[in-house]
């Protein structure tokens, strides 16, 4: 086990099975992204509080939690490295960072779009949304960190630390809609419960949101090689690689 | 199929301005995140061949009157 840990810690190994893999999870990815979102604009029928404004969860709830996932692999990324000095998650917490970012901001946005024509309002200052803006600010925190501190040593170490400093913040979301009363409803899925969706609601859903996991770890893959070869490209087996390219 | 027209797909009674702009937002920022890793990629290999090059042009003493 933790040889294999320290093999796939290894830059050239990583980038010699990623490079595999790369190309399928992203082919796999977007055709799901298009099957689901076919299925979620065409298919699903309208919610009967809601209407048709309900096909924007297929969009928004899957970058939700992917927001905050992602959040916990950065977190988890920045303690290896903290801990085994492994470069690599080093890059992973580089590489994930500006991605997780985009994807709150497009968990905010299509919130405050589904907002409007269900709650009446874009925006309310509930402690749903102010934590998931806050996650926001975290990750943008760990990218400005990182190019304020581009050229020296340490950018590593006070990135990881700051991003294990906001793993606070995760249990706030994840329990604002129980703790606070808020407008946002609670969790739409468990790992747990029996959905209380009908399945021609949640099955799409459910492709949405394995679809979005498989793109963003796809898009993570793509940033981690590219970085990789910045960082390697001195050694041979980049300039192997790249002599035949 | 949910709608009887395209024009009922579009309009989705009222809501189709807000999933519309949603689902475009989604596929802007997707579309994005896909696209700046490639860029980086073309980028990344393309100067550090003219590096490469430019190495080994160095190199040769006769090169350099």
């Amino acid at each position: 086990m933790l040889n294999w840990f320290h093999r796939l810690g290894s830059p050239k190994i990583f980038f010699e099975i990623s490079g595999r893999w790369q190309v399928p999870l992203l082919v796999l990815s977007v055709l799901m992204l298009t099957g689901g979102a076919a299925w979620a604009l065409l298919f699903v029928p309208p919610d009967y509080q809601q209407g048709h404004s309900v096909r924007i969860m297929y969009i928004h709830v899957p970058a939700a939690i992917l927001a905050q996932s992602g959040y916990v692999m950065m977190a988890g990324a920045a303690a290896v490295f903290l801990i085994w000095r492994i470069k690599l998650a080093d890059v992973a917490v580089k590489c994930i960072a500006p991605l997780g970012a985009s994807i709150t901001f497009l968990a905010l946005v299509t919130g405050a779009i589904w907002g409007k024509p269900t709650w009446g309002t874009w925006w309310v200052w509930d402690a749903r949304l102010t934590s998931t803006l806050v996650l926001f600010f975290l990750y943008i925190g760990v990218i400005a960190l990182r190019s304020a501190m581009e050229r020296q040593a340490g950018a590593g170490r006070a990135c990881a630390i700051l991003a294990l400093v906001g793993v606070v913040n995760l249990p706030v979301i994840k329990f604002s809609v129980e703790w606070w009363y808020t407008l946002h409803q609670p969790a739409s899925f468990s790992l747990t419960e029996k959905p209380a969706m009908p399945v021609e609601m949640w099955l799409p859903l459910l492709i949405m949101v394995v679809a979005y996991y498989l793109f963003f770890f796809a898009i993570w893959i793509m940033r981690i090689r590219n970085e990789i070869l910045l960082r390697e490209k001195n050694t041979d087996w980049v300039k192997q690689w790249l002599a035949v390219r | 199929m949910r709608f009887e027209s395209l024009s009922a797909f579009f309009y989705m009674d009222g809501h189709g301005v807000y999933i519309w702009a949603a689902y475009g937002l989604t596929l802007v920022i997707l579309a994005a995140n896909l696209w700046w890793p490639m860029l980086a990629r073309r980028n990344i290999i393309r100067t550090a061949k003219s590096a490469m090059l430019k190495g080994m042009n160095s190199q040769r003493p006769e090169d350099q009157s």
